[in-house]
């Protein structure tokens, strides 16, 4: 008796799977927006052609596979979600920002009322709405516990004031999810409340912040006076830490080891280009050709560590420190993947203007070079988004130590 | 013991009952005696004979075994390595009957049955001294004539020579075919220096002048480097699988003594940068362990895909060995650096594994060679 991993091990079943997903990207995914993903430098693809893209993936019933089947879930075994991500991933589909599908709904589903599951959820499904996320404030990153954004409640209202700051694509939400603090009693954790709401409420203002990287993905968001009303709370008031804490779970869970695969098949087609004209023997060629292994190497262990915990969540293990731990491999090993195509970019790496623009003239450009900075430089947000991985370490070491 | 992969029931049970058999009967207190001279490890072994009649899990039925396959080996060695004592089990039932297993004859089924019933222990001889890890650099001989077949040629720092019954030696014969000869370490011509290891562990310096073999094994003018390299890579993904209960072991003591020590009157673990260094520790071995659970499934592709998963396995057992192995040492403080606590003992190991079959860089190196960039 010779015993293989299961998740290995391919089935008739996947293969015809993996066939009908090549075949929806073959017919679905036009050039136009195949090339918009290949040029998204960023953590998301743009607005207007990633929903472009979500709709698509609506249409076939696609769009929110991890969702309960009731909702418009697709009710697929782990090894389906991993063919459906890295058949995406190696199509360079634009990347779907996850405030909605991937946020907010997994709290709805959990926290939510059966009326505001029916009022938000179809919403996110079929791509009417975008959501923003309010967590940070300028003064609270990692001690996030400590937001001052303030709601008090007034008959069937709550009235907010305050900021909350690094709000991905706020300039195109239609909606928003706060925390905002409705009580000063007791720990910070515990007088805080979450919130959903219409963006063109009244009173609010976004204020684009730029990135390093030149680009517009970024916002400060202010409440002046906010008036929302009180259906808006979900969950219980006062109680909201919880569902913030569920919430940045999900947000650091999913898998990064299909998107890295595919990122490190551009690279290597990148630098096959990049050293054609130099001799076999070239030094820098051999340097890079041994990162690239280093990298394929790594993506080869997070992607076993991937399924490993897929295949224990099927079985229904509590495995509490999962999400930090995929969160801080997976982030750290996309931004020693953007250093290794800066490398390959070689002196072109240096120049910045839009990837649009780099055949757009009789001196074209490599776009692949101008994506690499800009992902190099977008990319230090990895390690600083969803918990910073200084606070993943100190949660691994806390269960570590307690265990 | 946190599982490579999901274990069927037989090897969960067979692992547990080896983890205890293990602690009642090789605790670390007798480690230096078990491995004080190659004749010591006696009770090691006839307990995995005898009293656990492990030695055929993961050989072929035919043999007298159970069939487990390599899976059953990784099982094992995952236990034996968290007891800081792998050999003789890995050259001898993982390299040795692995070879013989691929080996046609009479004499390569009879040996083989030997080793599930205990009473052979077959060790590769194959890297020479100036080789580095190229099991292809032979220039050990082999000759026949008169009815003999006669070997000559030195071989370097053979992991368990010690411990053997015989030794399958690499030599090459007269047409530069890469043989292996079946000899008894009892046979003439031989001059042999057993050697410590910095694991605890024995090996042998060994050389031979015309020291004639028992047999030949393969047939003539098979060239026997792919199985080799098969042996090779099966023995590395032994040594991984050792290599994650080592460091399950290690990261048990480390977490219990960081919890206890205190030093500015408050314990190690209360200060983040240790915490921090606990947690990068914690992820290298995981990778390692999924890793090497994952290669199994690589193991029966084709040469080139075996080798290329191989060397990935290794590459994420070796660095998360330097993680743990170094960060065990130095989070115990100077208690790291004695001989008297099993860590100093595991990070030699996992140091010698590292190492084992050639650095990280090697097999970056193999890696990169499996996607040239043309």
């Amino acid at each position: 008796m010779v015993s293989s991993p299961a998740c290995n091990q391919s089935t008739a079943a996947d293969d015809a799977f993996r066939d009908e997903v090549r075949q929806f990207l073959a017919t679905e995914l036009t050039d136009d927006l195949r090339l918009a993903g290949q040029r998204t430098a960023g953590i998301f693809t743009d607005h207007d052609d990633g929903q472009r893209w979500f709709r698509i993936l609506a249409r076939r019933g696609w769009a929110v596979p991890h969702w309960p089947v009731q909702w418009g879930g697709c009710g697929w075994t782990p090894r389906q979600h991993a063919i459906f991500a890295s058949e995406l991933s190696a199509a360079q589909a634009p990347v779907l920002a996850p405030q909605g599908v991937r946020m907010v709904a997994p709290v709805l589903l959990a926290f939510g009322t059966p009326e505001q599951q029916a009022r938000w959820l179809p919403a996110i499904r079929n791509g009417d709405d975008y959501w923003a996320q309010g967590y940070s404030e300028p003064g609270s990153g990692s001690d996030l516990a400590s937001l001052q954004c303030k709601a008090v409640r007034d008959g069937d209202s709550y009235v907010i004031n305050g900021t909350k700051i690094w709000t991905t694509h706020a300039q195109w939400a239609n909606r928003i999810f706060c925390l905002v603090r409705t009580s000063s009693a007791g720990k910070p954790q515990q007088g805080i409340s979450f919130l959903l709401f219409d963006m063109d409420t009244p009173g609010i203002t976004v204020r684009p912040i730029i990135s390093i990287s030149g680009d517009h993905e970024l916002n400060q968001v202010f409440f002046d006076d906010v008036r929302v009303p009180a259906t808006a709370l979900l969950g219980e008031e006062n109680k909201g830490w919880t569902i913030a804490k569920y919430l940045l779970v999900h947000e650091r869970g999913g898998t990064y080891a299909p998107a890295l695969r595919a990122r490190l098949g551009r690279l290597q087609r990148a630098a096959v280009q990049a050293f054609a004209d130099r001799p076999a023997d070239d030094d820098e060629r051999r340097d890079v050709a041994r990162l690239l292994a280093d990298a394929a190497c790594r993506i080869d262990a997070l992607h076993a560590l991937e399924q490993q915990v897929l295949a224990a969540r099927i079985r229904g293990e509590d495995q509490p420190i999962a999400p930090s731990v995929g969160k801080l491999l997976g982030t750290e090993l996309r931004q020693f993947i953007t250093e290794i195509a800066v490398t390959i970019a070689g002196p072109y790496g240096a120049a910045r203007l839009p990837q649009a623009d780099c055949a757009a003239h009789v001196l074209a450009l490599p776009e692949d070079a101008i994506w690499a900075m800009s992902t190099y430089l977008n990319d230090r947000a990895a390690s600083i988004y969803a918990g910073t991985n200084e606070v993943q370490r100190n949660l691994i070491a806390q269960h570590l130590l307690s265990h | 013991m946190d599982a490579l992969f999901p274990l069927s029931d037989t090897q969960a049970l067979m692992q547990d009952s080896l983890s205890r058999w293990l602690q009642d009967h090789a605790p670390f207190e007798r480690r230096a005696g078990l491995l004080a001279t190659p004749e010591a490890i006696t009770p090691l072994w006839t307990g995995l004979t005898q009293s656990l009649g492990l030695l055929g899990a993961a050989l072929p039925e035919e043999s007298g075994g159970l069939g487990g396959g390599l899976a059953d080996h990784l099982v094992i060695l995952q236990a034996l390595g968290h007891a800081l004592l792998p050999e003789p089990y890995a050259a001898c039932v993982v390299t040795g009957a692995g070879l013989l297993q691929r080996l046609p004859g009479a004499r390569a089924r009879q040996l083989l049955a030997g080793v599930a019933d205990g009473t052979v222990r077959p060790v590769l001889a194959a890297l020479e001294p100036s080789g580095r890890h190229d099991l292809s650099q032979v220039a050990t001989t082999v000759r026949s004539g008169d009815g003999a077949s006669r070997l000559s040629g030195r071989k370097a720092v053979v992991r368990a020579a010690p411990y053997a019954t015989h030794w399958l030696v690499s030599a090459r014969d007269e047409a530069g075919t890469l043989r292996l000869a079946l000899v008894r370490p009892d046979a003439s011509g031989i001059s042999r220096r057993d050697l410590r290891l910095a694991d605890g562990g024995w090996a042998a310096e060994l050389a031979f002048d015309a020291t004639p073999a028992e047999a030949l094994l393969g047939d003539a003018g098979t060239d026997l480097l792919p199985l080799l390299l098969q042996a090779a890579d099966e023995a590395l993904l032994a040594a991984g699988a050792e290599a994650v209960g080592v460091m399950q072991r290690l990261m048990h003591d480390t977490l219990d003594y960081v919890r206890q020590r205190q030093q500015f009157g408050t314990p190690l673990a209360s200060f983040q940068v240790v915490q921090h260094r606990l947690a990068d520790m914690h992820m290298a071995w995981l990778l390692a362990r999924a890793l090497v659970g994952a290669t199994l499934a690589a193991m029966d592709q084709p040469a080139p895909e075996r080798r290329r998963a191989v060397a990935s396995a290794q590459v994420a057992v070796a660095r998360a060995a330097r993680s743990v192995g170094q960060g065990a040492v130095q989070l115990h403080g100077g208690m790291g650096m004695t001989d008297e606590l099993a860590v100093g003992h595991a990070f030699k190991r996992l140091t010698l594994i590292e190492h084992h079959f050639g650095s990280v860089d090697v097999h970056l190196r193999r890696v990169a060679a499996y996607q040239p960039l043309r």
